[in-house]
């Protein structure tokens, strides 16, 4: 790292240590690499259906083709703004709850039942009650999306805050403070760990909503265009659909990844 | 001259669904301006309620405490509270995490914020004031923690076991730099602890409690020939295991 000198021990795990990490970065590019060839092949030979199974050439070909009328691009754009948007939603509501909960411990023990059952509920079977009530428009998607992660959220929530070391709290009230001051102080900061893992586990469980939601509910968005190809048998933009989906949900845990790190880095945690 | 602190005839009790559990009965004593009173007894006798009760976080249930005179009601800005750990967060530097009280009670003026630099300055922490308290001693760290409470100038500064989460060595050294600082800064002291040498080498008066209900059994005045000792000078007088030994007899013939 520095301008010291390193001892060759030292030098050699360093060596050591590089030649494993691109070894594996190598082996993985090969192994998926190496599917691709398996599957273009097995289409091309008959081995598999091509019409049910697609072949990496024809899903390139969907993506080119999207692409140039800009499908592709409002499929997208519509299931990640639905995404990000009841995420922030999720994130504000359970924050607000939690924090509510928090200072009333009354008001906590009346909705704790409620928000267990609530959780538990699979809130898929919620989603065509909600386009009953809402219509089928965005608006019921985003809420559908906030239906999957919001009484987790809360619950989670709520108890990073009450997990607050007894004797921090103490030290506030100690130093004059109330329990205003008390959450501001000490409650809210020794909790960001566990609200970043909250939010790891949110914004995967909003793109799950948001997805059931546009298979009930939508005429664009990924979920809607699965249903659609799967209706009329175009498996080449189902797969093609799923396939954004994973670089979706790869791309946005990714990006929650960047912003711990830099939360890490700038309090010291 | 009337006594900084006067406690009279004060009981407490918890309250739990079981039951009811004495902690305190009827205890009367006094504590004089710029005194280190020390208050030893078994654990679990009810010494830390003493000093939520003194410090007002809970509040008082049977008779009276009384501070320069007049009832504790509430919290008392006048009395300082040191816990067990330091606390320190580690969110917040050092300097930050020293004017936290002032923060709280909106007092950070020019004049308390130079008072805070210039005890960090005469304590060895100036050099540390934008560093992180993971990057500080053991030591430090329990300096820090008394500068946070000493900011806010309370007249009384109550302290709990303040080195028992330390390793021998550096609470024989803090507990000396301690006593300085609260001697220098010309403070009034009531320390809890259990451990008897930590309570001769520091004390003017020591107070004895028995086991749980804790009653006084006894307040022991201490002196030594020098009185300018440190607390690990002390250790080396002559004296200093009569009086160790008095209290160790007083405490073992508990409850005979």
């Amino acid at each position: 790292m520095d301008n010291e000198r390193i001892s060759p021990r030292q030098a050699a795990f360093l060596k050591e240590h590089r030649r494993h990490h691109h070894l594996v970065a190598f082996l993985r590019f090969l192994a998926f690499f190496l599917f691709l060839v398996l599957w273009e092949v097995s289409a091309a030979l008959h081995w598999i259906d091509a019409f049910i199974f697609s072949s990496p050439s024809r899903i390139l070909q969907t993506i080119l083709d999207m692409g140039k009328d800009h499908t592709i691009f409002r499929h997208t754009g519509i299931t990640l703004y639905e995404t990000l948007l009841s995420f922030v939603l999720v994130l504000l509501i359970s924050f607000l709850t939690a924090t509510v909960l928090w200072f009333s411990e009354t008001v906590s023990e009346i909705l704790e039942p409620w928000l267990v059952i609530l959780n538990s509920l699979p809130k898929s079977a919620l989603a065509p009650l909600l386009i009953v009530w809402l219509g089928a428009n965005t608006g019921t998607i985003i809420v559908a999306g906030m239906s999957v992660a919001v009484f987790g959220s809360i619950i989670s929530m709520y108890t990073a805050f009450r997990d607050t070391d007894e004797e921090k709290i103490k030290l506030i009230y100690t130093l004059g403070g109330n329990r205003m001051k008390v959450l501001q102080c000490v409650v809210i900061p020794s909790s960001i760990p566990s609200i970043i893992s909250i939010l790891k586990v949110n914004i995967g469980l909003c793109l799950v909503g948001v997805i059931i939601g546009e298979f009930l509910a939508a005429r664009e968005g990924l979920g809607y265009l699965i249903i659609y190809a799967s209706q009329i048998f175009k498996l080449n933009y189902l797969i093609t659909a799923l396939i954004i989906l994973c670089i979706i949900a790869f791309g946005l845990y990714q990006a929650i990844q960047k912003l711990e790190h830099h939360i890490r880095k700038t309090r010291h945690l | 001259m009337t006594p900084l602190l006067e406690v009279s005839h004060v009981c407490h009790a918890y309250h739990t669904l079981t039951g009811e559990t004495a902690a305190l009965s009827d205890l009367t004593f006094s504590v004089e301006e710029g005194e280190f009173f020390v208050i030893v007894g078994p654990s679990g006798c009810g010494k830390s309620t003493l000093l939520s009760l003194l410090s007002g976080l809970i509040p008082v249930e049977e008779g009276t405490i009384r501070l320069s005179q007049s009832p504790l009601a509430g919290h008392q800005t006048k009395i300082g509270y040191m816990l067990q750990k330091d606390h320190l967060f580690e969110w917040r530097t050092v300097y930050r995490n020293v004017v936290l009280g002032l923060e709280i009670q909106k007092k950070e003026t020019p004049e308390n914020v130079e008072h805070v630099e210039q005890m960090l300055k005469d304590y060895g922490l100036f050099a540390f004031k934008d560093s992180r308290p993971s990057e500080l001693s053991g030591g430090m760290r329990q300096r820090a923690a008394l500068i946070r409470t000493l900011a806010l100038d309370p007249s009384l500064l109550l302290l709990d076991e303040p080195f028992s989460a330390l390793d021998y060595q550096t609470r024989l050294n803090v507990c000396d730099d301690v006593y300085k600082i609260i001697k220098k800064e010309k403070k009034t002291a009531i320390l809890v602890t259990h451990d008897l040498s930590e309570a001769v080498s520091m004390a003017d008066r020591i107070l004895i409690l028995s086991k749980r209900p804790a009653k006084i059994r006894r307040i022991l005045p201490v002196h030594f020939s020098d009185e300018t000792m440190t607390p690990m000078q002390r250790r080396q007088a002559p004296e200093f295991k009569d009086y160790f030994n008095e209290i160790w007899k007083e405490l073992n013939t508990d409850g005979q």
